[in-house]
């Protein structure tokens, strides 16, 4: 479980967020959604220690972030930083079993180059295995980091804005493939989004957040509400139930 | 496979250096003729490695220093390190004269680390959406550290020894006086038990914490390789440009920048051109010399352009 606790965090003097309570249990998909500037990205960052913790506490099982090792920190919880631009040039095959650094610490096994394999094939991108990362659409590449962040197998998984770059079938391709990690997968998905409607239709839970504060936290039916639009959004919006999901008409 | 051809090449090259020179020297002789094999231990051979460790260890040490400045443009030599390293061995001289040579190194070895972490933290706040900046900013920051070492050299009465460490070149590399460029070959070599970490490095720092990477380490551990390679060199033979610039670029084009897989490549391309730099150096006005820095000079510039214009458009 991710248990967050009082946290607060000011960049410059400006609060970013404000007395942030929040337990993530193991299993399933969260979504963290809210306008621009709400401090998603930043409560991530700080689940995943890259940025330094002032107040408050966050621990991710037993682990307690700021004091636990980073080497120990990543073999339980991985995440897609937002817009993860690398310059490297690097072959997708290649980046993927970066991901399996914090196993193999720099000496790569069988197993590593197994699960590498399976990554790639998970992804459908076996084909592209040994494509520069420079030389694939935006897509494929945003695709081949979050693989890179799979691998790393952990229970935890942290993304930050995924379906930037996405067309619509890569971004469904990407969620059921979320979904399905999460269902048979056992593993625990938090994930930064800005469109509601795959928030609504992939996640069992939305988290709501508007200026550093969390203001919404349940199930997506029961959140996700006209109300909610106008109030956190400031969006004149209709919320229509399909297959008993919300949908956000645009 | 292909690294056993530029093994083959390299090799190549390193006969025909050692047989090439004012005095005429056969593969016999060096057998039966007691002066040709002292020739050949004493002159010829530390020759050769010399141009060997050199060139190999400037290329790792460049495309490392790449890595830490999240730039592909930046080279030690001409970015501080090496100017920064004449200055420590031009101080040495001139505060301690008499001190022993390991500690001149070793303040050489340390200015250049000084040199090298101003360089980073300069360029550090530079928005990545601007890769030019970097390389200017590098130059202007080496530049007035050269101005510096010209200041000092000049005030010290010490121009004619500047140049010594200023253009590189292996006329004066005898047995016993190149010995300190296996360090910097130690060095490099060191670097290979870090090359994966580096290479996770180079993916940003975000990605490079969640790894479980103690990034800072890694930094100081490839900056300190970086100092003592281009320390070592500036002292023993002086400053080689271009090295650490092109070959990594070249061989990043080609085959990528997966370090593990790749320094070995770069180590034997930097070997290869540095050797191949001095004997042209020997042979293009016999029995006169051009100094190595001024053949890589002219080589490593217009390999460089060719780079910049053949330049894909995601690089």
């Amino acid at each position: 479980m991710i248990s967050i606790r009082g946290v607060k965090h000011s960049i410059q003097g400006k609060p970013i967020l404000q007395d942030i309570n929040l337990d993530l249990p193991r299993g399933g998909v969260t979504a963290l959604i809210g306008p621009n500037g709400a401090g998603k990205s930043t409560l991530l960052s700080l689940i995943a220690r890259l940025q330094p913790l002032g107040t408050g506490t966050i621990r991710v099982d037993a682990l307690q972030i700021g004091s636990c090792s980073d080497a120990a920190l990543a073999r339980v919880l991985a995440i897609m930083p937002q817009s993860a631009q690398i310059s490297a040039r690097l072959r997708v095959g290649e980046a993927v079993m970066m991901g399996r650094y914090p196993w193999h610490r720099g000496r790569p096994g069988k197993r590593d180059g197994e699960i590498v394999e399976e990554t790639l094939r998970l992804f459908s991108l076996t084909s592209l295995a040994d494509r520069f990362l420079d030389e694939i659409s935006g897509g494929q590449r945003q695709r081949a980091m979050v693989a890179m962040a799979y691998a790393q197998e952990t229970d935890y998984l942290l993304l930050d804005e995924p379906l930037n770059n996405l067309d619509i079938a890569a971004s469904r391709h990407l969620m059921r493939l979320l979904r399905q990690m999460a269902d048979t997968g056992r593993k625990s998905i938090v994930i930064v989004l800005h469109d509601i409607n795959y928030a609504a239709a992939f996640a069992d839970r939305v988290v709501v957040m508007r200026e550093g504060r969390i203001v919404a936290d349940g199930a997506p039916g029961a959140v996700i509400t006209p109300a909610l639009m106008a109030d956190v959004f400031e969006t004149d919006a209709k919320v229509h139930l399909v297959d008993d999901r919300p949908v956000v008409l645009v | 496979m292909r690294l056993w051809l530029g093994l083959v090449g390299v090799l190549l090259l390193a006969v025909i250096s050692l047989f090439i020179g004012v005095i005429p020297l056969s593969p016999r002789d060096v057998f039966t003729d007691p002066e040709a094999t002292r020739l050949m231990l004493t002159s010829r051979l530390p020759r050769t490695l010399a141009a060997l460790l050199a060139g190999a260890a400037l290329a790792i040490t460049g495309q490392i220093m790449q890595v830490l400045a999240r730039n592909r443009f930046v080279e030690p030599m001409t970015a501080g390190a090496g100017q920064s390293a004449a200055l420590g061995v031009l101080l040495a001289t001139l505060l301690i004269p008499g001190a022993p040579v390991w500690i001149k190194m070793c303040l050489a070895a340390a200015t250049t680390l000084a040199g090298s972490v101003g360089l980073l933290v300069l360029i550090r706040p530079l928005p990545p959406t601007q890769p030019l900046l970097v390389p200017l900013v590098a130059l202007i920051y080496g530049g007035l550290i050269g101005a510096a070492v010209n200041f000092v050299a000049y005030q010290g009465d010490m121009m004619q020894y500047l140049q010594v460490w200023l253009t590189g070149e292996l006329s004066g590399v005898l047995k016993g006086r190149y010995e300190l460029l296996w360090i910097a070959g130690v060095a490099a070599a060191a670097t290979w038990f870090i090359a994966g970490r580096i290479t996770l490095l180079n993916l940003g720092d975000d990605v490079a914490r969640s790894l479980g990477i103690n990034v800072r380490n890694v930094t100081a551990a490839g900056l300190l390789a970086v100092s003592v390679v281009t320390a070592m060199v500036v002292v023993t033979l002086g400053a080689i440009p271009f090295v650490g610039l092109v070959v990594p670029n070249l061989v990043s084009r080609r085959m990528g920048d997966n370090l593990p897989r790749t320094l070995p490549f770069t180590a034997l391309i930097g070997a290869g051109l540095v050797l191949a730099a001095d004997i042209c150096g020997r042979t293009i006005r016999a029995p006169f010399e051009v100094p190595v820095a001024a053949v890589i000079g002219v080589v490593g510039a217009v390999l460089f352009l060719i780079l910049l214009y053949r330049e894909p458009r995601h690089g």
